[in-house]
Parts: structure tokens; sequence; C-alpha cells
């Protein structure tokens, strides 16, 4: 049985304490078989995927029914490494890709972990069109500013002014504000946080996949080594620090005034928790209306 | 096993290819279809969106082709027969997605029908042009299967053939109609249930902690599948991999996973061949066609017997993998081969690297937008027979 919003605000315990003593903390939802992992020292990667856990473990959900989709990118490692059934597929696909094991599956809740430059870019599309549909898909996009796994490049995300390496002089393009992108698209739960916010993300995640329909957090974290780095910002523990001194938590901000500016206040907080029919629960009623006995819905191969 | 009743329309219908291969996909078990619209293949979904509700199947129209090759490949993994129909630009958007599928080895069925290209090309008019993508569109070294069909009944007894050819090997068919194929209107009869055998997912019955992904032997031979949700918590990528579905990025992978996909398929081509042959053992020029244009050719063929030549036909029906010890056997025998297509050279190239000039090849081209005049066939085949 999954939980209520309640239940899982009201869990104090981030992650349940293991009985017997492990040789992971995460046993059982890691492969630990291959780690260690790709991610950098101080990257925010890492915080996210055990929140991830942690938010699972919360939800109450059963294990066996949630399956996980990257892209491609240092966050679209994610599916890599936990102990689910993990797809890696290709380079902004991921939402489309989980789109397929959710219709085929109606069962399972499939998240998708992935990166900005893979969710907002190659991939935008996918995700406003899943919005719209209010697919029940619970989507965590780390966003770190940039193309970290190729180098460090600009993408759709970099603030103005920011150093990258396919901006050597500055970005000078408008970069997106996810949330009002997501709500305006038609999501039916919209957060953003940064990784500092561990209990934070762990609730909105586990939230997320007992939500049904289109879930999106956005998880602001520092990539220490080519965004921080070309932009002097130091290590990954002094851009934590800046989220502690910058980061505005509004539950209640308009999505449309949440841009992020470099080195700027990030307005964070769950800005949409709303109900709305999902995109199957529509098929049904209209079928069902439309046919009546003659309809006979899908159910999993 | 035999096909599921509730989807198999049977009885005498005269309808057009593109309605006959939906009739087919659900009649082979397909309960699966993202796509998005695209002439000449659009009836295809149409029809599947119509009758879908009545099968128990999920229909979702994507956003673009890239998604619908995506969703395919996801769905795939939960168990069901998946599919997905396109043409022209649309093909080209599925090509990145069509890899995936075939790293990842999903069973799955991708319908093109066939126009002029490139590009935009000729939305409405027949083309054969996509016949090398289908071989080498997407990116790296793979091996898949393509068929073709010439004509309506073909287009639903092929599609069903098409969805057992994909479990069998667990990889991405190529159903390659053509807009003549798609669009003809001829009487297409469609059995009793009982009578069309289709081939179940071959489905992982031991230990969940013991279940590999894949199996790389060397023979061959495919794994089975499990279906998502089901608790085995399996990993696949479409990077390099090992039968773990882990990455592994080094050569000695590399050689293992990709000679897998190609092995599974080039060692087992005599058993996925489907090749109709006609008067070839004595023959001095066989005529090597396929789709649509395997009709016009028999045209040219009557007549050039008309007249006295030895004139043999070979209609390939698999395209993919090509026939080549099928060619190695006849090219020792025969003056010439034929091949007129509806492009300006693509399927030529292959038999003459079979023929390896032991006979003549001759091509008989056509840039697309129309079927050939079968006198031009006619006169290739006067010219072979010389």
């Amino acid at each position: 049985m999954s939980k209520t919003a309640e239940q899982i605000l009201s869990d104090e315990l981030l992650i349940p304490q293991p009985k017997e003593p492990l040789a992971h903390p995460m046993e059982g939802y890691l492969r630990t078989d291959r780690l260690p992992h790709i991610w950098c020292s101080t990257c925010g990667i890492g915080t996210v995927i055990t929140a991830f856990i942690a938010g699972l473990q919360k939800s109450g959900l059963e294990r066996d029914k949630v399956g996980v989709v990257s892209g491609i990118g240092c966050s679209g490692r994610a599916a890599g490494y936990l102990q689910l059934d993990s797809f890696h597929s290709t380079h902004g696909r991921a939402i489309a890709f989980a789109t397929g094991v959710a219709l085929g599956n109606p069962d399972m809740k499939v998240a998708v972990i992935s990166g900005d430059g893979d969710i907002a870019a190659i991939g935008g599309n996918h995700f406003i069109h899943a919005a719209r549909r209010n697919m029940n898909l619970a989507i965590i996009c780390i966003n770190n500013f940039n193309y970290a796994m190729t180098g460090g490049q600009a993408g759709p995300t970099t603030p103005e002014s920011a150093n990258a390496s396919t901006a050597p002089y500055g970005a000078y393009e408008y970069p997106f504000n996810l949330p009002f992108l997501a709500e305006s698209s038609g999501a039916v739960y919209v957060a953003r946080w940064t990784s500092l916010h561990v209990r934070r993300v762990t609730n909105a995640i586990a939230e997320a996949l007992v939500k049904p329909g289109f879930s999106f957090i956005e998880v602001i974290a520092p990539c220490p080594t080519l965004y921080a780095r070309r932009n002097r910002l130091g290590s990954g523990l002094d851009l934590m620090r800046f989220y502690h001194d910058n980061a505005v938590i509004d539950h209640n901000a308009d999505t449309r005034d949440i841009d992020i500016e470099y080195q700027k206040k990030i307005v964070v907080g769950k800005f949409v928790d709303k109900e709305k029919p999902t995109f199957l629960e529509n098929k049904d009623a209209v079928l069902s209306a439309k046919l009546g006995d003659k309809y006979i819905p899908y159910k999993g191969a | 096993m035999k096909a599921d009743p509730i989807g198999v329309a049977t009885g005498n219908h005269y309808i057009d290819g593109d309605h006959a291969c939906a009739e087919g996909a659900i009649a082979g078990g397909c309960r699966f279809l993202a796509g998005y619209p695209i002439t000449p293949s659009t009836e295809v979904a149409e029809r599947m969106a119509e009758r879908f509700p009545f099968v128990g199947g999920q229909f979702i129209q994507m956003e673009d082709e890239l998604a619908s090759m995506a969703a395919v490949a996801g769905a795939a993994w939960t168990g069901v027969k998946a599919m997905t129909v396109t043409s022209g630009p649309g093909f080209s958007l599925m090509m990145e997605n069509l890899g995936l599928a075939t790293m990842m080895e999903v069973p799955c069925v991708l319908v093109n029908v066939q126009r002029g290209g490139p590009s935009t090309g000729l939305p409405t008019l027949t083309g054969q042009g996509d016949m090398m993508q289908a071989r080498w569109g997407s990116h790296g070294d793979y091996e898949l299967i393509s068929l073709c069909p010439n004509s309506p009944q073909e287009c639903f007894d092929l599609t069903i053939t098409a969805f057992n050819l994909a479990e069998t090997y667990r990889v991405p068919v190529l159903f390659m109609m053509d807009e003549c194929v798609g669009h003809m209107t001829e009487k297409v009869v469609i059995p009793e249930a009982d009578e069309i055998e289709i081939i179940p997912r071959k489905f992982y019955q031991g230990k969940k902690e013991d279940y590999r992904p894949y199996q790389f032997k060397g023979d061959g031979s495919v794994g089975p599948m499990i279906k998502a949700g089901e608790g085995y918590n399996i990993h696949v990528t479409g990077l390099t991999h090992d039968e773990r579905g882990y990455p592994v990025i080094n050569a000695e992978a590399q050689d293992k996973n990709v000679r897998h996909l190609v092995d599974k398929i080039l060692l087992n081509e005599e058993k996925i061949r489907i090749i109709e042959e006609d008067q070839v053992e004595d023959a001095d020029v066989v005529v090597i066609s396929y789709g649509i244009t395997s009709r016009v050719a028999l045209k040219a063929v009557q007549d050039a017997r008309a007249k006295g030549l030895k004139v043999g036909t070979m209609r390939l029906i698999t395209v993919w993998p090509f026939p080549e010890k099928r060619i190695h056997e006849l090219r020792d025998k025969v003056k010439a081969f034929v091949v007129p297509e509806i492009n300006l050279g693509q399927i030529v190239l292959e038999v003459e690297r079979c023929v390896s000039g032991k006979a003549k090849t001759i091509l008989v081209p056509h840039a697309g937008g129309w079927v050939h005049d079968p006198n031009d066939i006619l006169n290739a085949i006067e010219e072979g027979a010389k």
C-alpha cells in the first residue's frame, strides 16, 4: 500500500534503520556490484540517488512495481546503480521510453532520473508532451547548469553570464525556468529543491512516486569539476554553502517568477500539488462511455 | 501456439495493404502501438486505434517518431508485443531508437510504408529507396530482419511472420512495404484463429537472482526475457554490455556484444530466409525483385518467356538478411541477374557483391513516384540473355 502525503511528511526517519548490519546502508537498493560509481567527489547526483532510495522506502510502494529510466549524461547513469528494473535509454528519450514502460505495465510506477540537458534540451518535446498527457511518471531532473559528461558545455539551463566550454565568454541565451515549463505543460506536482535539502528532496520523491500522474522535481546540484571550476565557484561544498545562504523556500511562489539568475537567490519549494485524471484514467473514461461493455481495457502482457 | 481469436477478423475482406497490415498485427498478437501520423502509413495506426479498444490493446499517438520508437522499446520490456509504423522522414527519425531496441534485443516490429525520398520527397507516391537504410540506417554494426510484402494479403500474412521472427530472434523486424502495396486494395482472406501459428515470447522460468538479460553463447541463440514489474530488477542499456546488462566499455566486451547481434541473424539466415523462386534451375537470366516491383517484373518475365527466353524469377520476401548463399548457388549457372527496383541502385549492390563478377548484373533503376514500365525490364532481360 502506498502512503498518503501526510504519512510521508510525518515520517521522521530519513532511512529506516536495518535490523541486521549491512555492507552498505542502502544494500538491496543499490547495485553494489557496480560500485564505485562514476560521479566526481562532491557532485550532487549521489545525494539525489540517496534521497530517491529513501523516498522510495518512505513511499510504501512495492519495490518490484517501481521502475527507473534514465537518459544519457552524468545523471543518466542513475538507472545503472539502482537495484530496480532500470533502463538506461538514449539521449533525451528517457521520458518517451518510460511512457512505453508505464503503458506496457500500468501497475508500475516509473520514475525518470536524468539531467537538465537530457530532459530540457534534447528531450524537451517529450517532457512537455508527457506533462500535457498527465502520463503517470515521476520526473527527477538533476540540474547542474551544464553538460558535465561531455566536458562542461552550456545548456538550456545555464544561467546568463555563466561560463561554459561552449560559452567561453559567458552564456547569453535565456535559460529555461523548469518548474514554470512543467506547470504550464500540465504537471500535477511541481517542486524545486537543491541537493542541500535532503529531507525535502526525499519527501518530494516519495510524494511524486505515490501521486498518480505527471510529477516533476527539479533538484539543483553542484558540478564541482566543470561548472563550478570554470566559474571559480569552489568545490561542491562551497556550492552547498551557497545554496544554504541563497535558497529561499516559498511554496506559494508563482512559477512564472522563479527564474534562476547567475549566483543569485534560488526560489525553492513545492509549487504545484493538484489532482487531475491521468492519461489512462481519461482513456478508460472516454472509451467506456463510448463503447460500453465492448471496451476491453489493456491489462498488461 | 494459435492466435487469440479475439484479435482475428476471420473472413473475406476487400481492404488495402495498410489495413491488412494492421489486421495482421492484431492477429499476430500485437497489443501495443506507439506511432505518429505520416503519409502513406497513417491508415495502419488509424485502424489500430479503432480496433485496439475491442481487443485489449494499448494505443498511443506520440509527439514524434523518436518518441514512438523509444516507447515501443520500453513497452516491449513489459512483455507486450509492440510495434510502430511510419514512412519517409519518420523512418529516419526512428533510426536512433531502432539502434536502442537492437542493442537491448527487444522483439518489436517497425512498419515502413516506403515513399519517394530523400527528405519530404514524394509523400503520396511510391518508392523503394529505404532498403539500404533498413540495413545500415542506425549507427554501428548490427543485423536486422526486413520483410517486403507485394500484396494486401501478404501484408496480413507477413505481419504475423514479422512478429514471430521478432520473438524468435529477439530483434526488431522491419516490415518494408511501399506506397503501392500499402494503398492497393485487393481481396484479403483472414483465416480462423486456430489456423494462425503464433510464436509467443519466451519468458525465463528459473530463480530470479540467476536471471541474465542476455546470453552471448556465440551460436546464434538468444536467451529468454522477463516482464518489467515482476521483481527481476534487470538493468539494460544502450551501452556496450555484458550478459548481466551492465555497461562494459572496452574492446573485448564490444566484440562479444556486437558479434552476438550479428551472429544471431547471420548464423540463422537459412532459417529466416523466405524467397519465392520460379524456373531458376535452367534459367539464363534470373530477375531478382521485391515488393511491388516483383509484380511489375512478372509482366516482363511473361513477355520474355513468350519470346523463348529462359527467364527465372527470385522474389525476396526477406531482403535482410540477404540470401547470399542462394545467390552463390546460382551465379555459376546463369548468364545474368536483372534487378529492377524503385531506387537508383541499392539491392543491386548486394547482388553484385554476391555474384562476384561470375555473371552479369543489370540494374533497372527507377527514381520513384511510379512503378517501372515492364518493357524496361524486358529490355534488360534480353540484354542479359545475349
